[in-house]
């Protein structure tokens, strides 16, 4: 196989061989079931009991707010839907923003079609929750507010410390979907007033499959799978062993790790942004210029295509996202760089590149000339670009 | 995703580029779907087209199928260059993902707004031709929960 050079870190993350090797022992060694009575079944329990300990510990929240999912989406999912049945004789309203992921979005529409009003905030050019718009947003019958902690495409880290305390002044509960900052980002649910939390292990080097939601104690929620007693009774389905001592791993891993992860990413990042904004022409950041994920590079370049420009990097053994509707399989580009004003055309010539740590500058520099080449050779064919310079000419 | 042949005409488009006082030519798609083709067609007084030029703002399947649809048009008189479906583009590339299928009505429909334009400026009539719609857009599918 050609060089790789992955940098689609916020899709998913490569599981560090020291997750998998903590991991290897719960298949084939110590598979019992943790339910199981016998002294066997009590070392898979007790590899449960460690992780949700290191997960809770990471969030500066008890290890009995730890709810095992099978990842981010169920955890939203749950958030969501077992919140607004709870609470539904207290009122019928949800907060949430346009730049949500679907996990989100599309269980909003769900409640929607269920009797619930959901209000869609807006977000401003750099894709930060307007403060102002969500106190006015807030009604007597408002059950929850649901705004993530960084966005996924964009990598836009919003004022969640404010939103919490706005959330807490009303006594309504908040959610925020950590799928892209847990493990990236420093988390304290008391200290920004979270009250649950969604999260993701392959989002952090863990394995795929596995997440949590954290609920503060005393939300009421509702079983969100029915059957055993797992999951203090909320969530049942015999315990995925392998995958929670995977996340546990990827988590102690990724705090540990943390401040020198960020400077060693923030770096990469600033550098990658700098050589393309300055050699690039047409070009625009997406997000916000410094409040943003340290991993997360989100360029527009105008005139060209998203799908295009990733075939032809994955050519050279790049391997990017983009907010093109030909890479989403509807017409229509990301709604996230719709919500924050682009127009179409320049929606669909996005890229997203998120780094890991691992990633070298020698591979920004290839990156960089490889995606110069690229969109010079895109613009050559393209007719938006003619027309622009026979404009200009004019 | 793509076929082995879409791939080659990504990667090395064939007739890329512009034709100057072209006898037709025609834009079809829209920036907000992400694709737009623009075709060129040099025809000659026997009514057949002696050079074909375009260029593309879309994905891979969107370059390909301009690229495929200029070398079916090539040397073609104009009749026969009307009975170039969409079908003929699809197959020549050895076939399209479904979702993509758009993209060679696109190119189809580039072919006859380029006619549309040189029957336009020759005061001629073309068989079948009709006026070429400038939009290409998939019906949205309602999704279900």
């Amino acid at each position: 196989m050609k060089q790789l050079i992955y940098l689609d870190n916020a899709a998913t993350t490569m599981t560090r061989p020291e997750v998998v090797e903590a991991m290897l022992p719960y298949f084939t060694e110590f598979y019992g079931n943790p339910s199981s009575v016998y002294e066997f079944s009590g070392i898979s329990k007790k590899a449960i009991t460690g992780a949700r300990e290191t997960i809770a510990n990471a969030l500066g929240a008890k290890s009995n707010e730890i709810y095992f999912t099978a990842g981010g989406s169920e955890a939203d999912n749950w958030a969501l839907i077992a919140t607004a049945e709870a609470y539904e004789s207290k009122g019928k309203h949800i907060i949430t923003s346009k730049i949500e992921h679907h996990a989100v979005l599309h269980t909003c529409e769900y409640l929607e079609k269920r009797g619930f009003e959901v209000t869609y905030l807006d977000v401003d050019e750099n894709g930060v929750i307007k403060l102002e718009e969500l106190k006015k947003a807030i009604r007597p019958d408002t059950i929850l507010i649901s705004i993530m902690f960084a966005n996924n495409e964009i990598g836009t880290i919003e004022p969640i410390k404010e939103i919490g305390q706005i959330a807490k002044e009303h006594g309504i509960f908040f959610h925020t979907d950590a799928v892209q900052a847990f493990g990236h980002v420093p988390i304290n649910v008391d200290e920004y007033n979270i009250d649950m939390l969604s999260t993701s292990a392959h989002k952090v080097n863990g394995p795929k499959g596995i997440g949590c939601l954290y609920i503060r104690t005393g939300i009421k929620s509702r079983s969100f799978v029915h059957g055993g007693g797992q999951e203090r009774k909320r969530r049942a389905g015999t315990e995925n062993v392998p995958g929670i001592v995977g996340f546990g791993k990827a988590v102690e891993l990724a705090v540990a790790e943390m401040d020198e992860r960020i400077q060693k990413e923030t770096e990469l990042r600033e550098y990658l942004m700098n050589r393309v904004m300055d050699e690039i022409p047409y070009t625009r950041i997406n997000g916000h210029r410094k409040n943003r994920l340290s991993n997360n590079v989100n360029f527009a370049f105008q005139f060209i295509e998203g799908e295009s420009l990733l075939i032809m990097l994955d050519m050279k053994g790049i391997c990017g996202s983009s907010g093109s509707a030909c890479t989403s399989g509807s017409l229509d580009p990301s709604h996230v760089l719709l919500a924050i004003g682009l127009p179409h055309e320049i929606a669909h010539g996005s890229l997203r590149l998120s780094l890991d740590h691992i990633n070298t500058k020698e591979e920004m520099d290839f990156v960089v000339d490889s995606t110069k080449e690229i969109v010079a050779k895109l613009r050559s064919m393209s007719p938006l670009y003619e027309d622009y310079l026979k404009h200009q000419a004019k | 995703m793509y076929t082995d042949k879409v791939m080659d005409h990504f990667e090395h488009p064939r007739n890329v580029g512009e034709i100057e006082n072209a006898s037709g030519m025609g834009t079809v798609g829209n920036a907000k779907c992400g694709d737009i083709m623009r075709m060129y067609l040099d025809i000659d007084e026997n009514q057949i087209i002696q050079d074909v030029k375009f260029k593309t703002f879309g994905c891979g399947a969107a370059v390909a199928t301009s690229s495929m649809a200029t070398e079916l048009v090539k040397g073609k008189t104009v009749k026969e260059a009307m009975e170039i479906t969409n079908q003929a583009v699809c197959e020549a590339l050895d076939g399209l993902p479904p979702v993509k299928i758009h993209c060679s009505l696109l190119a189809e429909e580039a072919i006859h707004a380029a006619l549309w334009d040189y029957a336009n400026k020759n005061g001629i009539m073309i068989d079948g031709l009709k006026k070429p719609k400038s939009d290409i857009g998939e019906e949205e599918v309602e999704e279900e929960y």
